[in-house]
């Protein structure tokens, strides 16, 4: 059922990590994605993950959760492993017809694949204890000395905040249309490819005449309660920063710090 | 023959999580052709489940639907075939409007079940004059018409397709009284020039009340009851106790009634409760001469 | 003249149409004048197309008559330069309550407009917090508006209303689209802000049984106020009313009805208790013979 679809995978939780500052969240998982691909060994990658593994414990995300959000990306992993394995020239440990693999191989596709999982980590980590309207706050916030190069900054923020209000009720609104349009005999699941493309605009159209309906009434709600754009608006919640973010976001630094250091000294 | 029969519905939606629901519970049901039924009950009673089984769109979770004796998840049995036999028109139909005319659209359904051409276009023209849509209006957009216009060509749409069973989910929601009146009143014409069966899902008890022989009432995914309209009325106090609004003058001669007036409580519209005042006044005339 | 939030004069309004400069004008106001005083609870009741909505669209300036005057606590509300005075002060909720929440938390929802109005956050706490109390919905302030009933999302853009402290809320046909409970939860929430806050009232509705509870009912029909009274009087018009394409109250039309049938009684009759009564007294009379 398209009703089952979440947006965004927010967690919610009361964590240490769910209550830092977003904003803070945003630069430290900027970090986190810099130590992992400035660091050039697997002890330069382990330092990046020890990183990420004390983040992953404090937030008190089931290891579940976290193992669904990397299922997508099993193609991938498989995938840059394969090409690795197997295309990459240097010691040969074994060998069938001209499918070869080499120490250099599984080495490099064992470093790419711990990178990407850490990768994809740690950004769910940020999503996971971020909710998405927290998230798109924080980086209009970010954002905003950039307002001063006329950046649209608010107005892409607003697009975002209406996108995530609007989701579910579209999804519902599909759904319905769907059943509707099935009612009436309608055939979407056999036929050619054109065919069943074609089959998909009695849902479209409704969908679309709906959507456009919906933006003028919520244009006009909008201005019947004074909206102008962002200049002089105030917020209902303001983002604090406490010693609990300047620590972590020390803390990273000093983790990024020693990658760099561990890259020095081994090259 | 009873031409819709269910044994032993049951729909569990979201089973294995936390937001696990019985919506249809074990609802064993028998509705005879030719009948014009008003279904009611609460938003989250269990109502649109229910109507959504008797066309296949929803698979119950165990339990049986037959259609004309046909057992609609038997194994030879296609889910499109039913879904003519069966029509469904959902609330807000205008919203799954789509044609560039409103005769492509209504055509949209007789289309798909493969009808020649000109049986088509007599359909389109026969449901059109039936509810009501001038025959110019027919080569329009259909976005161009007024709300209720436009509701009115989606009835159409799935009137066209003369189904043995039509089944409306509040068709006069957001109307005014004067477009509430039409609609039900098109309604009622279609089912004494088809002679097919009609089940009308209604928030009103007055609407029902006018218009239904009989009267499904829902509560809590199970059927409360299902009997001829004045015998429901005859239940209102039990009606109210699971908070169905029962009509105003129902209200009223329950009220005589505990004030010690020997009269019939089953009265549920207006032109009736005149009927019962004269007839009693009448009555008690003559015992009196 | 401090007591009157809205004065409407001689009010004309048609809208253009921006394609055919020779398409036919129609006039969707016919000069309408109308007094809104503070503290009032006034329904307009009237059939689609009526010219209902129009007149409550002019009442914050979204839209300007093309003749006569509106003035909101008297600005004039062709000023456009105090278009966000005029919006404070009175403040509009619609009919659909998914199109007019803005917000995916219900409490930023409720703080949109003094966002907007640059509030102070520790103001706006406050009000958002009170705003929410009014409505009975400060349980919900963590809500995602997606989680609540149709009654419960029309509640929290009243409080994103209530918010901004206006004088006066307009609702334009704030049930079409809830049920029965949606639909009382909302009128109940309404009731309140009027007897409780002083907050002045204008609904807009076709549901007669709504407008009967304001204290003054307008009647529009075809662009012009074919009636401005107190319900009992609004009502007793039975035919009047169903020549407009309006309902009554059951009880009413059955005074009416009965009173055709040569009974004595009267239609100014418009609840349960008053027909109770009267119907006691024509059932306990002795007869003349």
């Amino acid at each position: 059922m398209l009703k089952d679809i979440t947006i965004g995978q927010y967690f919610p939780g009361n964590s240490v990590v769910h209550r830092l500052d977003p904003r803070f969240k945003i630069i430290i998982t900027g970090v986190l994605i810099a130590m992992l691909f400035s660091a050039d060994s697997f002890i330069g990658l382990g330092v990046g993950v020890i990183f990420l593994l004390i983040s992953f414990l404090l937030s008190q995300i089931p290891f579940k959760l976290m193992l669904k959000s990397l299922k997508p990306i099993v193609p991938i992993i498989l995938f840059t492993s394969v090409l690795n394995i197997f295309f990459l020239e240097g010691v040969t440990i074994f060998k069938l017809g001209f499918l070869k693999i080499t120490v250099e191989g599984l080495r490099t596709s064992a470093f790419m694949i711990i990178r990407i999982i850490a990768l994809i980590m740690g950004s769910s980590l940020l999503t996971y204890t971020t909710s998405p309207i927290t998230l798109t706050d924080a980086i209009e916030r970010l954002l905003s000395p950039l307002k001063k190069i006329k950046l649209p900054v608010h107005e892409l923020a607003m697009m975002m905040t209406i996108a995530l209000r609007f989701i579910p009720t579209l999804i519902e609104e599909t759904d319905k249309i769907m059943s509707a349009q099935k009612a009436r005999g309608a055939d979407m699941e056999s036929g050619s490819l054109l065919q069943r493309a074609k089959a998909l605009t009695p849902i479209l159209i409704p969908l679309f005449v709906s959507a456009f309906r919906r933006a003028e009434e919520l244009a006009l709600a909008m201005e019947c309660r004074c909206y102008q754009g962002g200049d002089g608006r105030t917020r209902l919640r303001q983002l604090h920063s406490s010693g609990a973010d300047y620590f972590a976001l020390g803390l990273s630094i000093v983790f990024f710090d020693l990658v760099l250091l561990l890259n020095c000294l081994m090259g | 023959m009873s031409v819709i029969k269910t044994e032993d519905l049951t729909y569990t939606y979201s089973i294995g999580t936390p937001f696990e629901k019985t919506a249809v519970d074990n609802v064993s049901l028998e509705i005879e052709e030719g009948a014009l039924v008003g279904i009611i009950g609460h938003t989250g009673s269990g109502k649109s489940t229910l109507i959504q089984h008797f066309n296949g769109l929803v698979k119950p979770t165990s339990g049986k639907i037959y259609i004309d004796g046909e057992d609609i998840w038997g194994k030879d049995v296609k889910i499109r075939d039913v879904r003519f036999k069966v029509g469904l028109v959902f609330q807000y139909p205008e919203y799954q409007i789509f044609e560039e005319t409103v005769y492509k659209d209504i055509a949209f359904g007789p289309k798909n079940m493969g009808l020649p051409e000109e049986e088509i276009d007599r359909r389109i023209k026969e449901t059109a004059e039936l509810v009501g849509l001038h025959k110019d209006n027919l080569y329009k957009s259909p976005f161009e018409l007024s709300g209720g216009q436009k509701r009115r060509v989606a009835i159409a749409g799935v009137m066209a397709m003369e189904p043995k069973v039509l089944i409306l989910d509040e068709p006069t929601a957001g109307l005014d009284p004067k477009g509430r009146d039409k609609i039900l009143g098109q309604i009622k014409e279609y089912h004494q020039q088809k002679k097919s069966t009609v089940l009308l899902v209604s928030h009103s008890m007055e609407d029902v009340a006018k218009f239904a022989d009989k009267i499904l009432v829902m509560n809590k995914a199970k059927v409360f009851c299902y009997e001829d309209t004045p015998d429901v009325f005859k239940r209102a106090e039990e009606l109210t106790q699971i908070g169905l609004a029962v009509p105003q003058v129902t209200r009223v001669f329950n009220r005589l009634r505990q004030s010690g007036i020997d009269i019939r409580t089953d009265v549920y519209t207006t032109e009736f409760a005149r009927k019962t005042i004269l007839e009693y006044l009448a009555k008690r005339g003559e015992s009196n001469a | 003249m401090q007591d009157k939030i809205i004065s409407a004069q001689n009010v004309e309004f048609h809208y253009t149409n921006e394609f055919e400069e020779d398409a036919p004008v129609k006039q969707v106001l016919k000069g309408v004048s109308l007094d809104i005083k503070k503290g009032e609870f006034t329904a307009v009741l009237g059939h689609n197309g009526s010219g209902k909505s129009t007149i409550a669209k002019h009442m914050n300036a979204v839209l300007l008559p093309c003749g006569g005057k509106v003035y909101v606590e008297g600005i004039d509300t062709a000023d456009e330069e105090r278009i966000f005075d005029i919006r404070q002060r009175v403040g509009m909720v619609f009919q659909n309550p998914d199109n007019q929440i803005v917000a995916t938390i219900v409490e930023e929802d409720v703080a949109f407009a003094l966002e907007n109005l640059g509030v102070p956050p520790d103001e706006m706490r406050k009000r958002v917090d009170d705003a929410l109390k009014s409505v009975g919905m400060y349980e919900y302030r963590e809500h995602s508006p997606h989680q609540l009933s149709g009654g419960q999302k029309q509640r929290v853009a009243i409080a994103g209303i209530i918010a901004m402290r206006p004088d006066c809320i307009v609702l334009d046909e704030p049930t079409a689209m809830l049920d029965p409970k949606g639909r009382s939860e909302v009128l109940k929430t309404i009731r309140q802000l009027n007897r409780d806050f002083g907050v002045t009232i204008v609904l807009i509705t076709h549901y007669m049984d709504e407008a009967a509870q304001a204290d003054r009912i307008v009647v529009m029909d075809n662009g012009v106020i074919l009636m401005d009274d107190v319900p009992r009087e609004v009502f007793a018009n039975v035919e009047l009313m169903k020549k407009i394409g309006l309902d009554v109250p059951q009880v009413t039309e059955l005074m009416y009805l009965l009173e055709e049938s040569g009974l004595p009684t009267d239609t100014h009759i418009i609840d349960e208790e008053e027909c109770t009564e009267a119907l006691l007294k024509i059932l306990k009379a002795t007869p003349h013979n």
